[in-house]
């Protein structure tokens, strides 16, 4: 018998003959909703107040917490003020679509949980005293899909930034084209690439920004399409889902596998910029774009 | 992979081939009034089916009957030749048009070679890089859907598959030449799409174009894939539903049960189809055509609005 192993003839440490016994569920937790908020990452408890005054990114590890499309404006823009257009336009259910839940009641609760009418938001504001039309996607709206309201809101806010001639910022967060709205969804994707490519002929600077996640159909079409993408860190960012990767080849995905640095690392993306920092990167870069003598 | 379990696979896809023939041939053989109507819960799970069907008109079997000649050209430049897209030059009715499109293969071999129809990114970029060839030198461009989508794989991605597909949805919106579309067979959400943004879109009586296939619809929306008929109805994606959103400028009729029973039948009313919409493309000038292509997609979609 080999000298390292317990042979069972003597233990090293004494255990009390006392049983084991588990607290009852709702006493094992500390109760502290709205005060601290547990990091994803790293597993820090954050204190609010100190998340919110950090970009909502932890102060600990730099995750970057998903944040809400008015949020999102607020931290983007000057004074976090801005001017909300085409706000009214909500989804008729063109396809009467039905599964196990209907589809009408899907945005009946996505609007209640969210406060707004649709997926993404469109509104005109300044960065760094550039004025610049801005839509963000809402995340928590059925996945940030995007149907055909969407698609119209978008096409506007392009179609906007066309005729007041100044800068577009997309803020992407989508889960890609909404299956409830079919080939409609899909349709989409062209109608906003054919209003990028008039806004690319107009020599009128877009930014097209990719936050967690960014996938499926808008990726494919307007994420990828800014004359610059730009990612926060960690984003997941890819056409396929990463499930439906490892169902094709039947394996694991390599760790960091379609996140915000493999896609740095790969030519898909001209800057991984933390959140903190965006306001300065863009807006530098508009003072770069938003000058077109030929306009 | 082993010799023998190769057989074997070859083995059972001929026999579910078999299956699906027979019950296709039942179907064409039944009087029109016991099909399944346009509106019964099946009619779009039958008409996914016919799509994909083992014997339909492939791409190149298109181009055999559509065009005089075909001199297929290779390659993106820069990475690969994706044999899931053909392209290259034709004559059609003694002009010289870009023809391309997705193939799939009849065989395992050939379906190992074609990818199943499911293009990486260096198949958008060769289609693109084909597009751009005949902008420069005025000739018009059709192209030729039938994919179950774009590759959702490893080396895909990384290359950029969204970016593939993003890049040649802004071009073929500006592209100066005529551009018309055909679904064939199955119009698979974006990888359908990335080479179908066009001036017009023409889809066989039995094709079908969706977001997402029934059988992912019903797993994603259902947790099962028991609920494909049900996904299918519910999609909206056949032919005749692309027509009534306005999204499909004309629906090129089949032979009775499906093209699968008649290649020359159905290529011959294609052909008619598609020399009269580019008849009437091609009259216009380009900045008019860009213009109005962006029209035709700028209307698509559905939505209420309240202040």
């Amino acid at each position: 018998m080999s000298p390292l192993r317990y042979d069972g003839g003597m233990a090293w440490f004494k255990r009390e003959k006392r049983p084991f016994r588990a607290l009852p569920e709702e006493d094992r937790r500390v109760r502290t909703e709205g005060v601290f908020t547990k990091c994803p990452d790293c597993g820090s408890i954050i204190w609010n107040k100190e998340l919110a005054e950090n970009f909502l990114v932890c102060p600990r590890c730099g995750h970057h917490f998903k944040i809400g499309a008015r949020k999102r404006m607020e931290l983007l823009l000057d004074d976090g003020e801005f001017e909300e257009f085409a706000a009214g336009i909500r989804s008729s259910d063109p396809l009467e679509f039905e599964d196990r839940k209907n589809y009408r009641d899907r945005i009946e609760a996505s609007r209640r949980s969210t406060g707004l009418n649709e997926a993404v938001i469109c509104a005109e504001g300044s960065l760094r005293g550039h004025r610049v039309v801005c839509a963000a996607m809402e995340y928590s709206f059925i996945g940030g899909s995007m149907g055909s309201v969407v698609g119209e809101k978008i096409t506007l806010a392009v179609e906007r930034s066309l005729e007041r001639k100044i800068p577009l910022i997309i803020v992407s967060a989508s889960g890609g084209a909404r299956m409830m709205e079919g080939v409609l969804s899909l349709m989409q994707m062209a109608k906003i690439s054919s209003a990028l490519s008039r806004l690319d002929r107009e020599g009128l600077p877009y930014v097209s920004l990719l936050t967690d996640p960014t996938t499926g159909g808008v990726t494919a079409s307007f994420a990828m399409l800014g004359d610059l993408n730009l990612a926060e860190p960690k984003a997941l960012i890819g056409f396929a889902g990463p499930r439906v990767i490892e169902q094709t080849i039947r394996q694991r995905l390599p760790e960091g596998f379609q996140r915000s640095e493999f896609l740095l690392e790969h030519g898909m993306l001209d800057a991984v910029v933390q959140r903190k920092d965006l306001r300065a990167f863009i807006g530098d870069w508009l003072v770069f774009m938003d000058h077109a003598p030929s306009r | 992979m082993t010799i023998e379990k190769a057989q074997k696979i070859v083995s059972l896809e001929d026999q579910m081939e078999e299956r699906s023939r027979l019950r296709l041939q039942e179907q064409a053989q039944q009087p029109d009034e016991q099909r399944a109507g346009p509106s019964s819960p099946g009619a779009a799970w039958d008409r996914v089916q016919i799509s994909r069907h083992q014997d339909r008109p492939y791409t190149l079997d298109c181009f055999d009957r559509l065009f005089d000649s075909f001199r297929e050209i290779h390659g993106d430049r820069k990475y690969a030749d994706d044999r899931a897209i053909v392209g290259g030059m034709a004559s059609f009715k003694g002009a010289p048009v870009m023809v391309l499109g997705h193939q799939k293969g009849r065989n395992t071999k050939e379906r190992l070679e074609r990818n199943y129809g499911m293009p990486k990114p260096e198949g958008y970029r060769k289609a693109l890089r084909l597009m751009k060839l005949a902008e420069k030198f005025g000739r018009p461009v059709l192209t030729f859907i039938d994919t179950p989508g774009a590759y959702p794989g490893l080396g895909a991605e990384k290359r950029g598959q969204a970016e593939a597909i993003a890049y040649n949805l802004r071009s073929m919106a500006g592209l100066r030449v005529p551009l018309i579309a055909t679904v064939l067979g199955e119009g698979g959400s974006g990888g359908a799409l990335a080479v179908g943004l066009a001036d017009r879109i023409l889809m066989l009586e039995n094709s079908i174009y969706s977001v997402i296939s029934p059988e992912s619809c019903s797993a994603i929306l259902w947790k099962d894939q028991n609920h494909v008929r049900e996904a299918a109805q519910s999609l909206k994606l056949t032919a005749q539903d692309l027509q009534r959103f306005g999204i499909v400028d004309e629906i090129v009729a089949e032979p009775p049960g499906g093209a699968h029973n008649d290649w020359d039948q159905t290529t011959s009313a294609l052909s008619r189809a598609l020399s009269r919409h580019l008849e009437e493309v091609s009259a216009l000038d380009p900045e008019d055509r860009i213009d109005s292509r962006h029209e035709k997609f700028r209307k698509i979609g559905e939505y209420a609005s309240r202040v």
